[in-house]
């Protein structure tokens, strides 16, 4: 038996189909996972997130550690607004991808369930000679709120609904031990929202009641991948740098010296390869490691799938530097054309990617 | 517990068949499998007037989530595929026993259906797959 999130009996009640997920009891589907894909670009669906590892940091030193544990620059954000960003190892190579929040008097990062031990080991070890106090938060519970009308439906439920409302993207609000944030994997409006374990069942049958559609984590998935993200594992891991993975904007270099920051600096020098989309007019499925043969050289796909919104497949994949146009991709001894496209391939519910 | 018509012989892999008249027989995946797929996406099928011996690939079913080989349960030519399935994958998900067959194939050794499994033996094998 896997760990459950607080939510776990509701995903039963819901017909939730249970599958181990980086060693979670976490629902697939509730029945399908194309409906439940449509629900979020055209309405509003809901995800139980809670297998999410909350961790705060706080201490003196809380700025000067993240600034240098982690790839993005936390003094980017002033408090109440959130950043994306990866935490590398001295390669350069993607220990994991993470959003931190600023708060008020310390900060907030959310990482995936599958790192947990290792990014908590890690965080750790790189604290040595910081003021820090580092502390898991297991009792909370993460409900993720996405579509054009999730906000909508949501609002009357939910604590400063006026002001998460009206923020922008990236930006979060908190009451009592709530953090309600403008951000998502699904590329939709909507929000994610950080609560007590204890309350997450409450919220959620009442999320549903006003007609927020369960979703479960195959959904997600080819709604992230719609939306041109990445997922950790997938796309990136700790062999792959974030210029190898699509994640050169979340880079900064200035003042200070992160981890893995030479080892950047001398790849952007020697060249390196580039994720990239692809989209397939063929009948049939992109998939993860797949090859891809371009002008410039070979490839592959990191992640694949059929894509609800666009009736077509898509995929993202690592080509070598400067691939444009037309590839193929090698699929059960055939090979099939495909487009290099510039992700995301949907946002908001319209299609969206550029042929490059 | 999953649908499994009695009067149907199943693979292991997890095809049904169902013996017409004629001697030719229809060909589809079990509501087991399709459950397990989740929703299907497409359906890729051999060609018409292929001949294949029992257990060779005969084409593939993809989901969101994967791709999954369907094996031949018998030896014989194909004679017919469901044409519908190029547009309609999803008639496998809807009405896998009916609407949702994928060829038709004319058995070369009727005798070979008497090596796959009674739709007992196919529910037996669920359970202790389970």
């Amino acid at each position: 038996m896997g760990h459950r999130t607080p939510l776990y009996d509701a995903h039963l009640a819901a017909g939730g189909k249970m599958v181990d997920f980086g060693g979670w009891d976490m629902p697939i589907n509730y029945g399908s996972q194309i409906e439940e894909h449509h629900q979020v670009r055209r309405c509003a669906g809901m995800f139980d997130v809670s297998h999410m590892t909350v961790v705060d940091v706080a201490g003196a030193g809380a700025r000067e550690y993240l600034r240098h544990l982690l790839a993005n620059d936390v003094d980017r954000i002033e408090q109440g607004r959130a950043l994306y960003s990866g935490m590398l190892n001295p390669h350069g190579g993607v220990v994991d991808d993470l959003i931190v929040y600023r708060r008020d008097n310390d900060y907030r990062l959310v990482v995936n369930c599958g790192t947990r031990e290792k990014d908590l080991a890690w965080m750790e070890k790189q604290a040595a000679g910081f003021d820090v106090a580092i502390s898991e938060q297991p009792a909370l519970a993460m409900i993720a709120i996405q579509g054009p009308k999730a906000l909508q439906l949501a609002k009357p439920l939910l604590p400063a609904a006026d002001t998460l409302l009206a923020l922008k993207p990236f930006h979060f609000v908190e009451s009592g031990d709530w953090l309600l944030a403008r951000t998502g994997y699904t590329g939709e409006d909507g929000a994610e929202i950080i609560l007590p374990g204890d309350q997450a069942v409450a919220l959620w049958e009442k999320l549903r009641a006003a007609g927020i559609a369960v979703c479960g984590l195959g959904a997600r998935d080819t709604l992230r991948l719609e939306a041109g993200m990445n997922l950790y594992g997938n796309d990136m891991d700790e062999s792959v740098t974030p210029l190898e993975a699509g994640m050169g904007w979340t880079l900064v270099f200035n003042d200070r010296d992160f981890i893995g920051r030479a080892a950047l600096e001398a790849q952007q020098i020697k060249g390196h390869q580039v994720l990239v989309g692809l989209v397939m007019e063929e009948k049939g499925v992109l998939r993860a490691h797949q090859k891809v043969f371009t002008a410039n050289g070979e490839g592959e796909i990191t992640s694949g799938t059929f894509s609800p919104t666009l009736g077509l497949s898509v995929a993202l994949a690592r080509l070598p530097a400067g691939s444009r146009g037309d590839a193929e991709v090698e699929i059960r001894n055939k090979r099939l054309p495909v487009k290099i496209v510039r992700p995301p391939f949907v946002r908001n519910g319209k299609q969206v990617f550029k042929i490059l | 517990m999953s649908n499994i018509p009695a009067e149907l012989r199943y693979a292991k892999s997890h095809e049904w068949i169902r013996l017409e008249d004629d001697g030719t027989a229809y060909v589809g995946i079990s509501e087991h499998a399709q459950e397990a797929m989740g929703d299907l996406v497409y359906v890729e099928l051999p060609d018409v007037g292929a001949v294949v011996a029992s257990s060779d690939e005969t084409g593939v079913v993809e989901s969101v989530k994967a791709a999954s080989d369907i094996y031949a349960p018998v030896s014989g030519e194909i004679i017919a595929v469901n044409e519908a399935l190029s547009d309609s994958p999803e008639l496998v998900n809807q009405d896998c026993y009916g609407d949702g067959w994928l060829y038709q194939i004319k058995l070369s050794d009727k005798a070979e259906l008497e090596d796959l499994l009674g739709a007992e033996d196919y529910a037996a094998q669920l359970e202790e797959d389970a």
